[in-house]
């Protein structure tokens, strides 16, 4: 079995750039939310939090980089131009492909917006 | 639409001339709005450290917005009498990348980068209670504030109402907390605003840098009388502040009056206290001092006599919702004697 698929059958290869966009917006805010109400009984500090959130915002965006890396390989390296409207297996692909590298670009872009405060955080509010 | 037909046509359309529009004159209303930009209210003439960078962070803002905001309108103009030959897809997908992706992502992570490097200097932290030197809690209350100073000068906190004063130069912990409903408190003059909650303590941090009185409005709608919560902030000299403070510690000077004796006669200890007397009630606004503050009823009276004794008889009318009831059935000479008791408490 492969890591990586050959081809894109699958609708889902869509969604997968804004459903690390999500998940990745739930562990930032639900970690530093948790650590700043429970930081009198945690023994770390929020640099630690700080650097966890920055290891899964790599990993967030090496994700979307692959999917969009997949949907650019798709989409045929760009040698296609839209519109992709042709009632055809071909254009279908090319147009998913399309449209998970925009997807992918604009998830890239709001991943690291997400995690811009938290280079600037200086604390929890008491 | 005469624009549009130009293009499709693509051909000139001379154009008659035009009435001379009334809207030529449209900068005066814009410089009558212009004019509500300054004054003891207001976000963009700040006196205060936080609301100076609140106040940066605006312009940075505004003019930011302005720059791509006139870039996207230069370029639709451009489009509309654009009559050469139409641009190569290539020239256009390369125009609406960088146009339309690169552009905007990296001027709106510059505007939010900046945003969020202000922020903790916008809401600065004074450190675990009470490190600060001087410590005012303000309790929201509809409508109304209770108003209590801790200074490490004074063993116990003094008490007040519907007034601040700080001393110039100096940073205050602001202690801020509700009674009943949410309120926020915001002296736009010299700082962001921040919101009361019942159940919860926030702080906020203020810094003065210039003395002067100035306005705060309570910023969260509260019920009836809402837009009829305000108070005065007065920034001081710091010698000046501190004697104030220690003539707010003691009890007012008692003067020669029958206003005392109708006043506590009539029940009116039983909410508010004047220390130094039997008052102690804590119901309503601590009136020890209350002659000597700058405005009446939360900031919508002049502290007079006559709106003294208007307040008393009708609360309800002035301030519809209050807590405190109606004493319109009582002699007019007792109003009087109460109001000028009250106006005498300096």
């Amino acid at each position: 079995m492969r890591i990586i698929p050959n081809e894109m059958e699958s609708l889902w290869t869509l969604f997968t750039a804004p459903v690390v966009w999500a998940l990745h917006f739930l562990i930032c805010y639900v970690s530093v939310a948790v650590y700043c109400a429970k930081s009198s009984q945690i023994s770390f500090g929020f640099d630690v939090v700080r650097l966890g959130v920055v290891l899964v915002t790599i990993m967030a965006l090496a994700l979307i980089a692959m999917s969009g890396l997949l949907a650019w390989r798709q989409w045929g390296f760009g040698t296609h131009d839209p519109p992709h409207d042709d009632p055809t297996r071909h254009d279908r692909e090319l147009f998913q492909g399309f449209a998970t590298l925009l997807l992918s670009g604009l998830s890239f872009v709001a991943v690291i917006y997400v995690a811009m405060p938290l280079l600037f955080i200086a604390e929890c509010s008491p | 639409m005469s624009g549009f037909s130009q293009v499709v046509r693509g051909q000139a359309v001379e154009r008659p001339p035009y009435p001379r529009s009334p809207l030529r004159y449209g900068f005066i209303p814009i410089l009558m709005f212009a004019h509500g930009c300054a004054g003891i209210q207001s976000t963009l003439e700040p006196t205060g450290a936080e609301a100076r960078q609140i106040a940066t962070l605006f312009w940075v803002m505004v003019i930011g917005g302005s720059v791509v905001w006139l870039a996207v309108i230069g370029t639709l103009l451009y489009a509309a009498r654009w009559k050469g030959e139409p641009h190569s897809a290539q020239s256009a997908g390369r125009l609406i990348l960088w146009g339309g992706a690169i552009f905007p992502a990296v001027v709106l992570m510059a505007l939010l980068a900046y945003a969020l490097w202000l922020m903790p200097s916008l809401r600065p932290q004074s450190g675990e209670p009470p490190s600060a030197p001087l410590r005012i809690e303000v309790t929201g209350e509809q409508f109304w504030w209770r108003v209590s100073y801790r200074s490490k000068n004074h063993e116990a906190s003094i008490a007040s109402a519907n007034e601040i004063r700080l001393p110039l130069g100096q940073r205050v912990e602001f202690v801020l907390k509700s009674s009943d409903v949410i309120h926020s408190f915001w002296i736009p003059s010299l700082g962001g605003k921040m919101d009361m909650i019942p159940g919860r303590t926030n702080r906020l941090s203020l810094l003065a840098t210039k003395v002067g009185i100035f306005r705060g409005p309570c910023a969260e709608y509260c019920g009836t009388s809402h837009t009829l919560m305000a108070f005065y902030a007065m920034v001081m000299d710091p010698a000046a502040f501190d004697i104030w403070l220690e003539a707010q510690s003691q009890p007012s000077e008692e003067l020669a009056s029958d206003g005392k004796l109708r006043f506590i006669s009539n029940g009116c200890g039983s909410c508010h206290t004047v220390h130094g007397t039997e008052a102690t009630g804590t119901l309503g606004p601590d009136l020890t001092h209350l002659g000597s503050r700058e405005s009446l009823a939360a900031g919508i009276l002049p502290n007079t006599e006559e709106a003294i004794r208007r307040f008393i008889a009708d609360p309800d009318v002035i301030k519809p919702g209050s807590k405190m009831p109606a004493f319109r059935m009582l002699p007019e000479d007792d109003l009087q004697a109460i109001a000028s008791y009250l106006k005498g408490l300096k």
